[in-house]
């Protein structure tokens, strides 16, 4: 079986995020990227499959600065193929224009099974597998958690609010937003990753011309703005937190 | 007669012989099956494999068993088996390491301690704190802590900060603290900011091995970037691993603990140490520092160069010292160590500074003070105990 999944960078929370001049994006050289949560997860159910049998896992990118690493760390874990796909990608990317990149490369692979993370916390228009299996004409169930593959179809488990699980059954080629692996990503120790930068094959192909149709334009970003409603202590922590007990008692809380 | 040939080593096999390196390592075939290293470890009563019986299940040939218990992540690389070892077998290094080593590439990593490593592969700290912040501690403080690449490209001294010096609320103190001290002995110094990454001598202790080497070049590039004397360090993990195991990767830069190098100052010292710190203090020798290095005086010498401190001792102390716990990732699975014991060596060790007598229990290395803090919490009778690294209680002293 055929098992593709696309995944996407985002930036890395663990920076400051800093808005540049245009006042309408991230300032690119701020950032630092990383692999989605998610299309970690997503890359680990597909490799869980294959552990079982179910055939060979391709992992396809955006090439942007970062991507070689969550590449080759997939690799060491159990990816057969690492597709980078290259483009003008220097002014960032909506998942509209990603999902259309993505519909019409990852066609050309005949997928049976499409894994990518339900969501990023980057995502303003949509995440990006709704949006692909729309493009490729497959169905797609969102927020699973769970995989397992027959002949032509998939049984997988979706995640409700409230602690609801359903277990349904996808005809396959299908595309499957995961929320989380069967079991959390994998640890790959250095030595594993750096054997894999020897040996594994990163294949280039062109990306298709991004086409933003469809998703809205910022047009302002801005740090969470000070509400007049909002009080901010001020001082050193025992005089915060002699304050707070003030105002619990003061609401009648304690 | 033919002599037979082994054409295919069994995992036993490989994983004995890869332990009988020199210039210690074919001791291992000399244990005597004592089981006085199984008695000594703190957590020897919770191992299925403790440093014995790992060596007896080799020699059965039955080593798949111990790769198949998860209670090899009991160690804390404490040392102290290794300490009262008769034949001299290298066990904290050497066996147990590399016991956790084969159950990290196996896969078998308790998710703690994966966050762990991830977190030093991907920031180059142990925290997951941005890299870019490492010298955020620095700002708004009074002690001037000038940068390599910024303020200074040469000093007498690399101060090494180190992760838990750097990003650790607890632990920035004892950093500014011995900012404080070096100011005042006019120690011309510079750090390194966020050219510097972990260690990764606990990552290496822990099994992690490629991660060790791959910090340790990262810091090697970042020590031939400027010129120095020594490295000195508040940290002895670091210190052990740049002393120890960096000279083994080709990296060789002269480095102190940070109480050699002020013990060595005294003198100049002990004319700044004017106001008394009353009351009982114990020191607890760090495993990274005592028996890892054999450095047991030079802290206390600093003690007692305080006025009005009254050193006293606990009941294991020096060689005998209790590990705190955090050693060998110790620090990264506490939730884990703790399921299986339900214990925590640093309440025992707090309930041994209480019995000794003593008020304060002084420390030297950044894992503990957090670590101790927290027992204190959690131990009735601690309440009141005062943790303060051998630098905090200096510059108490010192403080007009
Ligand atoms: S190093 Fe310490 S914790 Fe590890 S086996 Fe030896 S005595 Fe036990
Ligand atoms: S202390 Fe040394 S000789 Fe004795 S059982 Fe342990 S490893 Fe063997």
């Amino acid at each position: 079986m055929n098992l593709v999944v696309p995944i996407k960078l985002v930036p890395d929370l663990v920076e400051e995020l800093v808005i540049d001049a245009s006042g309408a994006r991230l300032d690119p050289d701020a950032l630092r990227l990383k692999l989605n949560e998610f299309d970690d997860h997503a890359i680990e159910q597909a490799i869980l499959l294959k552990e079982k049998g179910a055939g060979q896992v391709t992992v396809v990118a955006p090439d942007i600065e970062g991507v070689d690493d969550a590449l080759f760390t997939a690799a060491a874990k159990g990816a057969d193929r690492l597709i980078k796909l290259t483009g003008n990608w220097n002014n960032g990317v909506n998942n509209h224009a990603l999902a259309r990149v993505f519909a019409n490369f990852v066609e050309t692979l005949r997928p049976e099974l499409i894994l990518t993370g339900v969501q990023a916390h980057n995502d303003l228009d949509g995440a990006v597998g709704p949006q692909l299996a729309e493009h490729l004409g497959m169905p797609y169930v969102g927020y699973v958690s769970g995989v397992v593959v027959f002949d032509n179809k998939a049984q997988v488990r979706k995640e409700f609010p409230g602690g609801l699980i359903a277990e349904m059954d996808v005809v396959l080629p299908a595309v499957l937003g995961i929320q989380a692996a069967e079991k959390p990503p994998r640890y790959v120790p250095i030595s594993k990753v750096r054997a894999t930068m020897k040996t594994a094959k990163l294949e280039t192909f062109p990306a298709a011309e991004l086409e933003t149709a469809g998703a809205p334009t910022t047009v302002r970003l801005f740090q969470p703005e000070t509400g007049a409603r909002a009080t901010m202590l001020a001082g050193d922590a025992d005089a915060v937190a002699t304050r707070l007990v003030e105002i619990f008692r003061e609401q009648g809380i304690l | 007669m033919t002599i037979p040939t082994i054409t295919n080593p069994s995992f036993n096999e490989t994983f004995y012989a890869s332990l009988q390196t020199p210039p210690t390592g074919e001791r291992v075939r000399t244990c005597l099956q004592c089981g006085m290293c199984s008695g000594v470890c703190p957590f020897g009563y919770v191992m299925d494999f403790p440093p014995g019986r790992m060596i007896a299940a080799l020699r059965s040939e039955i080593f798949d068993r111990v790769m198949k218990s998860d209670t090899v992540w009991m160690c804390v690389a404490c040392y102290a088996c290794t300490e009262v070892c008769p034949s001299g077998i290298p066990l904290t290094e050497k066996l147990m390491a590399r016991a956790k080593e084969e159950l990290i590439l196996s896969g078998a990593v308790p998710a703690e301690l994966q966050l762990a490593l991830e977190n030093s592969q991907r920031y180059g700290n142990v925290l997951g704190q941005s890299p870019r912040k490492r010298a955020d501690w620095t700002k708004g403080i009074q002690a001037t802590v000038p940068v390599f690449g910024k303020e200074k490209k040469s000093a007498e001294v690399l101060w090494y900060v180190g992760d838990y010096a750097s990003y650790h609320p607890r632990v920035q103190t004892t950093s500014r603290a011995f900012a404080q001290v070096l100011n005042a002995l006019g120690v011309d110094f510079a750090i390194l900011g966020s050219d510097e990454s972990g260690d990764g001598d606990s990552q290496r202790l822990a099994g992690e091995r490629g991660l060790f080497e791959v910090l340790a070049a990262k810091n090697a590039q970042a020590f031939r970037k400027y010129k120095f004397g020594e490295i000195i360090t508040t940290d002895p993990h670091a210190f052990n691993a740049i002393k120890n195991v960096y000279p083994t990767l080709g990296i060789s830069f002269p480095v102190r603990h940070y109480t050699q190098f002020l013990a060595e100052r005294l003198e100049q010292l002990k004319p700044l140490l004017k106001q008394p710190v009353n009351g009982k203090i114990t020191f607890h020798d760090p495993c990274y520092l005592g028996r890892a290095n054999n450095i047991y005086d030079e802290p206390r010498a600093l003690l007692q160069a305080i006025p009005g401190a009254e050193l006293v001792e606990m009941s294991h102390s020096g060689k005998t010292s209790l590990c705190c716990g955090g050693g060998g990732g110790g620090m990264w699975l506490e939730g884990f160590q703790w399921e299986k014991a339900h214990t925590r060596t640093s309440e025992w060790r707090v309930r041994e500074a209480i019995a000794s007598g003593a008020t304060t229990l002084a420390v030297a290395c950044p894992y503990e003070p957090p670590r101790f803090e927290d027992a204190v919490k959690t131990v009735r009778e601690a309440s009141g105990m005062e943790v303060r690294d051998v630098i905090e209680l200096l510059v108490e002293s010192m403080e007009q």
